[in-house]
């Protein structure tokens, strides 16, 4: 029950973050991009040209921290290993790109924040 | 703006620079970096800094901080840069402005709770800070009393995170509450009037005390060696001003104030255990270089109980300070000079049972054990040692008698006039001790009467003494002069210091 319910939290973060993108005028390109290495959440393509990689992280309350402090270094890297996945698998090796982290916290109220980083590595 | 400095001062000995905490606070993932090469204590900052911070309900930035403390070449070690860290760090997120922490050093270890924990060396550290310009400091309350000594600063004692925040944030703070910095005179909980009888070693002491010659005392167990060594400072005059900072700073390093007042006048005694290492006796560590024995007696009294027991090495490691007054350290993180102007005082047994004394009849040695025993002190150390006295057994008449010694007050009193009359005579040399006379200047502006100088020739003559020997004698000649108002040594005096130092012959 209560790992439906993360999953629910998680997709219900991404679509916040996918809304957040597109308000910020970026084309999204593909969400939930997964190969057995893992899963990009949300490729999208700024204005200027420059692809980024968007990792979501939704949390209902900071009891556990910062939703941030869960991407650790080595996640960031393995991050960064996806895009270049993605970039080869679609032709656009060589392409600029971005990793960037969305943090979005939901209270119980219903309402949610979110925290945009771009480019954390 | 998310980039703020504060000022703190690493120590390499007792050397400080003043160190530059920058912080800068970037997007990006939640991480911190601390660059500047710091030790193990330093990197661990991060989490008090972070509890300190949350528990004072202060928030954490969750972005990339990067804390940079400069110069970057400069080897930090230890907890001090906790306060300075963390208040830039709340001025780079904004919460406090950067104009009252401008020209501020900020010394201090944080309490996960945001208290402020003493740390040592704040003495010299403020020194260091003086030097480059800076008269503000913040230190912890617990150090209130030794920063107090820089009075040409304005100390501002802290105890709590909080306390700091609301004082940079509105500018008031509680008035610290002024303490008595009253230097304190000689303690007189030791009085050499305790000592029953031994007129010989007293005679010895006071000598000791007033040309800074070094001394050993043997004797069976129980005859008062230890008893006479720990009254040497009672007798010295006190210290003044300059040499008490001295001494305050190297104890401050070492965070000894638990067994020494920072505010004491008396001259520190030190008496490490025989089976110090060298590394504890002159100084030495790998991440933050520490003085040693000889460092916290500076300007006072050195003192090693059953000094023939001693690792090899240990005692002989004590010859570089004692010809130069202060020790040198070299490792891989620099190199530190501490000072280690001190008298020595050795004590020994006659031998490894005790009971050797008149004709050794209770004595369980071996001869050649009696002879290794006090064999293990010759060679170049027992060189720079003037006077060597022979405890016998207390009698039953020193016992029996009510009247008690003199005691360390009058013997003060005979010590410092004699002193007084040694500066004097050597104004302008540089130089104020009779043990520091050099050797040519006894042989030519400071000769001992003409009788006493033919004395001491025919005992060089007949090989009893050697020529360095010679100028100890003289050198202690001075001392006994001084005290007995002689104006130059005569005869008598020489005879008497000649006796002293070839009390016993090893």
């Amino acid at each position: 029950m209560q790992k439906i319910n993360n999953q629910r939290t998680g997709a219900f973060g991404e679509e916040i973050a996918t809304q957040y993108l597109i308000a910020h005028h970026a084309e999204i390109i593909e969400r939930n991009w997964r190969i057995r290495e893992g899963e990009i959440d949300i490729v999208a393509l700024q204005r200027s040209g420059v692809f980024a990689f968007v990792e979501v992280k939704t949390r209902s309350s900071i009891a556990f921290g910062h939703p941030l402090e869960a991407i650790t270094r080595e996640k960031a890297r393995r991050m960064q290993r996806l895009a270049l996945g993605w970039l080869a698998t679609h032709g656009c090796f060589g392409c600029e790109y971005q990793i960037d982290a969305a943090a979005i916290l939901l209270a119980p109220d219903g309402s949610h924040t979110i925290e945009y980083r771009a480019n954390i590595l | 703006m998310s980039l703020a400095q504060t000022l703190s001062v690493a120590l390499l000995g007792l050397d400080g620079h003043i160190v530059t905490v920058e912080v800068d606070i970037a997007d990006g993932l939640p991480m911190y970096s601390l660059l500047g090469l710091p030790d193990a204590a330093l990197s661990e900052s991060r989490d008090r800094v972070r509890a300190a911070m949350v528990n004072c309900g202060e928030s954490w930035p969750n972005r990339k901080v990067t804390v940079s403390l400069s110069p970057a070449w400069l080897p930090k070690s230890g907890s001090s840069f906790d306060v300075a860290i963390c208040i830039a760090l709340l001025s780079a997120n904004q919460s406090i402005a950067t104009e009252r922490i401008r020209d501020v050093v900020f010394i201090g270890e944080l309490a996960l709770d945001g208290r402020i924990r003493s740390v040592r060396g704040v003495l010299p550290a403020l020194m260091a800070a003086y030097k480059a310009g800076v008269r503000t400091a913040v230190v912890p309350t617990a150090n209130y009393e030794e920063a107090s000594l820089m009075h040409s600063m304005e100390i501002i004692p802290m105890e709590h995170l909080k306390k700091i925040l609301s004082w940079l944030r509105t500018g008031e703070r509680e008035c610290a509450q002024e303490i008595d910095l009253a230097w304190q005179p000689n303690d007189d909980r030791l009085d050499f009037a305790d000592v029953a009888g031994q007129p010989q070693a007293r005679l010895a002491a006071e000598i000791a005390a007033t040309g800074g010659h070094h001394i050993l005392l043997i004797g069976p167990p129980g005859t008062g060696k230890t008893m006479i060594a720990e009254r040497i400072p009672t007798i010295m005059p006190a210290l003044d001003i300059e040499q008490a900072l001295e001494v305050t700073a190297v104890h401050s390093l070492a965070g000894t104030f638990a067994t020494r007042s920072p505010t004491s006048l008396t001259a520190p005694i030190v008496s490490p255990h025989h089976t110090t290492t060298r590394v504890a006796m002159v100084g030495g560590g790998a991440h933050a270089i520490r003085p040693g024995a000889c460092s916290l007696a500076h300007n006072g009294v050195l003192f090693i109980d059953e000094a023939p027991e001693c690792p090899p090495g240990v005692l002989d490691s004590l010859r570089q300070p004692l010809e130069a007054g202060s020790i040198t350290i070299a490792r891989s993180i620099g190199n530190v000079t501490f000072p280690a102007q001190f008298l020595l005082v050795l004590a020994a047994n006659p031998c490894p049972c005790g009971k050797f004394l008149g004709r050794g009849r209770n004595c369980t040695c071996t001869s050649q054990q009696v002879r290794r025993y006090l064999g293990k002190l010759s060679g170049p150390l027992m060189d720079r040692i003037d006077l060597r006295v022979h405890l016998d057994p207390v009698g039953r008449l020193d016992m029996a008698r009510t009247d008690l010694g003199e005691s360390s007050a009058d013997i003060r009193k005979r010590v410092i006039s004699a002193r007084a009359i040694a500066t004097e005579r050597f104004q302008g040399f540089g130089w104020s001790l009779n043990s520091q006379i050099p050797s040519r200047a006894l042989r030519s502006t400071f000769k001992p009467e003409r009788a006493a100088m033919s004395f001491l020739h025919d005992e060089l003559e007949s090989e009893r003494i050697t020529a360095r020997g010679l100028h100890k004698i003289a050198r202690v000649g001075w001392s006994l002069a001084d005290l007995h108002a002689h104006e130059i040594p005569t005869l008598e005096d020489i005879q008497q210091a000649h006796g002293l130092r070839s009390g016993i012959e090893l």
